[in-house]
């Protein structure tokens, strides 16, 4: 069964206060895609991140994950499918040591040891991290807290990516070295996010999220380039688009 | 704190059940003793001092962490010179009070005690500490609650430090705070941690832990470690050796034996 396979069907989602985040959103994301979910601040992306492993369920509406919708009987399978990276990795590194930090999930799975050091070491070396194991993770700078964050999540081998404004707080360096890392990943990707010169080199097709809706959906140099649609959803037309030869 | 526990010296290869038992075993003899006793106290602080020293952690730091909880205990001990002032000892020309004598006692069991169990902490880890205690039958919502309080403690800490810094950076120079901006700060601390830790269960919940139980993925609030430690002979060594000193030093004064052995020497 391959799990690569997200699905949103009319998803709803209402806050106990009251809040209508999510007013009916669909889409379908097949295996080896990578998908930008854009959107200005409020529009519901972070809400909709959490519906997809199951952290929310939604008030009406439903997900599939692989073959299967979300429900409390599948959600310990879905949440080993689909790995989320949180926008601040201070909430994701919680461990006394990075090292065990990205044993944090396998053992969780309860998997033998050997196996455990051998995938933390082959996720911490993904990342090109493996020089930090041992070191406390609120001392590392932000950009390589983002790298073990990944680490994190790709120890638990998922199919799908999801991530919540990865390239917040990133220096060029840092941010570049991202863009390389997540380009070489074979995962679906579902990326959340409002760089949009991120979007443009990493996704192939675009969701444009507004007021809990899904008000556009297309290749992304098709729907970047629209100014009218960009500028409507709090958005702009990214400066690579606009100028078709470097300056 | 964390670091410290991720040393590797014979005192954190000792298995977390043996220092824990040890440990316990030591408070409970260290709390048996009569009210105003001072003197015989005075060998238990070889237990706490072995454990740091074996365990290379430096003294300093935890006296430090030792003199946060004092308060605690002077206002435990600190009416006892006032109620309790007959005469028990004298030093000399000095009058001791029983009062005196029975709050110089208090200090010193806190002393004893709570330097024992931050060695233990420090020597053993938070997470070694919790496995260790799970499978010494504790119930799991406890270890879960002591795990978790642990790791909040910083999150609050953290929280708080940078809501500070923000009001001393809009507050001109250091005025002394209303009472209704503390109220407020307390109100925001209190709901951005709730916040924060609820994205970082959300973080660990994501990757497989879980506190209901009976999960397929089997990871059902069970604390989880990579060196899981087995009991050895050494273990055995560890709670049988310090067992008997403990009760030597309960049933025998020792300091003032040693105090005697001295002075006989002398003479």
């Amino acid at each position: 069964m391959s799990h690569h396979l997200v699905e949103v069907r009319d998803l709803h989602f209402t806050y106990p206060d009251g809040t209508d985040v999510l007013k009916g959103v669909s889409f379908r994301i097949t295996h080896g895609e990578s998908v930008a979910l854009v959107g200005a601040n409020g529009a519901g992306k972070s809400t909709l991140l959490l519906h997809l492993n199951g952290y929310l369920t939604p008030t009406r509406g439903e997900v599939r994950i692989g073959d299967a919708p979300l429900t409390r009987a599948t959600v310990v399978s879905a949440r080993r499918a689909v790995g989320m990276v949180f926008q601040d990795p201070d909430d994701q590194l919680f461990m006394p040591t990075v090292f065990e930090d990205v044993a944090f999930g396998p053992l969780n799975a309860g998997l033998p040891p050997n196996e455990i050091e051998h995938r933390v070491v082959s996720a911490l070396e993904r990342v090109g991290m493996s020089h930090l194991r041992n070191r406390p993770p609120y001392k590392l700078s932000a950009g390589e807290k983002r790298a073990v964050a990944i680490a994190t999540v790709l120890a638990m081998s998922p199919d799908v990516l999801v991530m919540d404004e990865p390239s917040a707080h990133l220096d060029p360096r840092g941010r570049r070295r991202l863009i390389e890392l997540l380009a070489s990943f074979k995962h679906t990707k579902i990326i959340a996010t409002h760089d949009l010169e991120f979007v443009v080199e990493l996704c192939s097709r675009v969701i444009v999220l507004d007021d809990g809706k899904v008000m556009a959906e297309g290749p992304t140099v098709e729907l970047l380039n629209d100014e009218a649609l960009m500028l409507a959803h709090g958005l702009e037309r990214p400066h690579s688009l606009r100028h078709l030869h470097p300056h | 704190m964390d670091e410290l526990g991720r040393l590797d010296t014979p005192v954190h290869r000792l298995d977390a059940r043996a220092k824990v038992i040890t440990t316990l075993i030591f408070i409970v003899v260290v709390m048996s003793f009569p009210r105003y006793e001072v003197s015989a106290l005075m060998p238990f602080f070889l237990y706490p001092f072995t454990l740091l020293a074996l365990g290379r952690i430096p003294f300093g730091y935890i006296f430090r962490k030792i003199l946060i909880a004092v308060p605690f205990a002077l206002v435990i001990g600190m009416f006892n010179p006032l109620l309790d002032r007959q005469t028990i000892a004298s030093v000399g020309a000095w009058s001791i009070s029983g009062g005196w004598l029975s709050f110089a006692s208090i200090m010193l069991r806190f002393f004893l005690t709570v330097s024992a169990a931050l060695a233990l902490i420090a020597c053993t880890g938070i997470h070694r500490l919790g496995a260790g205690l799970e499978r010494m039958c504790v119930p799991q919502v406890f270890v879960v609650q002591l795990l978790f309080l642990y790791r909040y403690l910083f999150v609050v800490a953290d929280e708080g430090a940078r809501m500070m810094r923000s009001m001393e950076l809009r507050s001109a120079g250091p005025r002394s705070l209303r009472l209704r901006v503390y109220g407020s700060l307390v109100g925001h601390l209190f709901l951005r941690s709730m916040d924060r830790a609820d994205r970082v269960y959300r973080a660990m919940v994501s990757r497989g832990f879980s506190t209901v139980g009976g999960s397929a993925s089997g990871g059902n609030g069970e604390i989880r470690v990579l060196c899981q430690t087995s009991f050895r002979w050494t273990d055995w060594a560890f709670i049988g050796g310090w067992t008997a000193f403990f009760a030597v030093a309960r049933i025998w004064n020792l300091a003032n034996a040693l105090g005697r052995m001295v002075a006989g020497g002398g003479s």
